[in-house]
């Protein structure tokens, strides 16, 4: 018995190391990422090829699922409303519900499994057949050249794209409940417009995109240049960048919510 | 230990430089409780041609990565063109390496790029010079490898022998002082493998570059350079030149170069007896 909790305990005090020894490689990590990213803004080229590498080819999955999630809150939210004599607050429960929570966290975890997959694979597939270490020796610094313009690229593209999957999902809200159930739009259109708050949902909408874009481009170039090198190692790395991703937009959001809009 | 290659006089712009270009002095370095190499010492010779040979695991591939400050000495120093390589700062690392060219054992090609772009990258990295300067420095490059008319493959249109070219291409572009060679002639047909060694060569001395080629192939190997070191776990166990080698009767040196399966490098990785594995006899 005695040797069971000593075994347990040790699991637990290793795993914790191990978490710990973890963050703290991935904090010197990012910090020497964000000091060597000086070449990206002076060679704006590399950050416009990732900006399309992250979110260009990232945009049909956005604009697709934006306008499904759009449509099923719109079907979802006039059936709710109905009952209560409230259709026309549909508009207004499509639009706050997109720009405050579904269009960042859904956009966060989708961005997640397209593009931050990508880029884990990329360096990671760079890292094994000796490219990044060929790069090294020729004077070249991978951090400077590939890395930092891949997380640039990757946080600037998150919140354009959770705008772009709101948009889509508003636009889906409309043409569901506007277009086919035929609620009337200019209700639509006006209430949403004096319920919904800029600074209140918008901007704090805003800053959750930034937020999560940090965390889920920071976690997936982190882990391609952590990966070991080999075919396995990659493929753990691409499946640890989307489960870590996902769980840390949820947790971030969790919190994020608690001090944007319940004034904890 | 210590190996000195016979070392030679030259003189550059009035200034008398050292004979060595890289130097090993008492080096240790081991990954994790591993032993890698053990008070190592070793020079290289300006504008020659050193073979490093050794089995798996005999620590050549960590004597390069040392040399371009990838890893660092644990113990010793290692020293290129006089300067200590641990000690120097991220910025002098990297100037030092434009002077080093390295060809990676499968190439290390960068495979969204073409042919003409990867050997451009160096020099478009490094150099501020117009487009139509760095094409005629590629195109003479390529020539060189014999890939001019390849320029615009992309890497996995390529055999492994021409990707290794490429590679080589590359490694040279910005013209090298030191040109450090991984395994170059692993997993290539015979005549790549001849082309590739006369290739390094060549290049060689019409770079009058230093060059450092890690490899187990003794045949081609032999032909091309001018001095072998022999490593065994971390340590230097014979040196001299191919001629001294074929005759050495060092026991490690005659199975390496006769092929022999068993000698000084067990076949038999370390197990309990056979019979007892078995379970034959008491």
């Amino acid at each position: 018995m005695s040797s069971a909790v000593v075994r347990g305990l040790r699991v637990v005090g290793r795993l914790t190391v191990d978490g710990v020894w973890r963050l703290g490689a991935a904090s010197r990590f990012m910090s020497i990422v964000l000091l060597r990213s000086a070449t990206t803004f002076r060679r704006f080229r590399l950050l416009i090829d990732e900006v399309y590498f992250a979110g260009a080819l990232s945009l049909i999955i956005i604009i697709v699922s934006g306008l499904f999630v759009g449509l099923v809150l719109g079907l979802q939210g006039y059936e709710t409303l109905k009952r209560y004599g409230s259709a026309e607050a549909v508009g207004t429960l499509v639009a706050l519900s997109l720009v405050r929570e579904l269009g960042p966290v859904v956009t966060a975890l989708l961005f997640a499994s397209r593009a931050g997959s990508a880029i884990t694979a990329e360096i990671g597939i760079m890292k094994s057949t000796e490219q990044l270490s060929a790069m090294e020796m020729m004077a070249v610094d991978p951090y400077a050249r590939v890395v930092a313009p891949m997380f640039w690229g990757g946080f600037i593209s998150m919140p354009l794209l959770a705008a772009i999957f709101s948009a889509m999902g508003i636009f889906g809200g409309y043409l569901i409940t506007v277009v086919v159930i035929g609620v009337d739009g200019g209700a639509f259109w006006s209430q949403m417009q004096s319920n919904v708050d800029f600074w209140d949902d918008i901007f704090n909408g805003v800053i959750k995109s930034i937020v999560f874009g940090f965390a889920v481009t920071a976690i997936a170039v982190f882990e391609g240049y952590d990966a070991p090198p080999t075919a396995e190692g990659v493929s753990h790395a691409v499946t640890r960048t989307v489960v870590t991703s996902a769980l840390a937009v949820l947790a971030l959001d969790f919190v994020l919510t608690a001090f944007m809009f319940t004034g904890v | 230990m210590s190996a000195r290659m016979p070392a030679q006089h030259d003189k550059l712009k009035g200034k008398v430089q050292a004979h060595q270009l890289v130097e090993f002095d008492g080096v240790d370095f081991s990954y994790g409780a591993n032993s890698v190499l053990r008070n190592l010492s070793i020079d290289f010779p300006r504008g020659k041609l050193v073979a490093i040979m050794g089995g798996s695991g005999s620590g050549k591939t960590t004597l390069l990565r040392l040399i371009g400050g990838q890893i660092r000495a644990q113990k010793g120093s290692v020293r290129f063109d006089g300067e200590e390589v641990s000690s120097m700062s991220h910025a002098r690392l990297y100037a030092a390496r434009r002077r080093m060219g390295m060809l990676f054992q499968f190439g290390a090609l960068f495979t969204d790029l073409s042919v003409f772009e990867n050997v451009a990258f160096p020099i478009r990295e490094h150099l501020r010079l117009p487009e139509a300067m760095v094409r005629d420095l590629v195109l003479m490059k390529l020539h060189a490898v014999g890939l001019r008319g390849a320029h615009e493959l992309k890497p996995a249109e390529l055999s492994g022998g021409m990707a290794r070219r490429v590679a080589l291409a590359r490694a040279i572009a910005l013209d090298p002082q030191l040109i450090m060679y991984d395994e170059p002639f692993a997993g290539l047909d015979p005549i790549s493998m001849a082309v590739i060694a006369n290739l390094i060569r060549r290049l060689n001395s019409a770079l009058g570059a230093t060059s450092i080629v890690v490899t187990h192939d003794v045949a081609e190997s032999f032909k091309i350079v001018d001095y072998v070191c022999f490593l065994s776990r971390g340590q230097i166990v014979a040196q001299g030149t191919p001629e001294q080698m074929r005759t050495s009767n060092e026991p490690y040196v005659r199975q390496f170069v006769e092929g022999h399966m068993d000698g000084p490098v067990r076949f038999h990785y370390p197990a309990a007896s056979y019979d007892a594995d078995l379970g034959l006899g008491g």
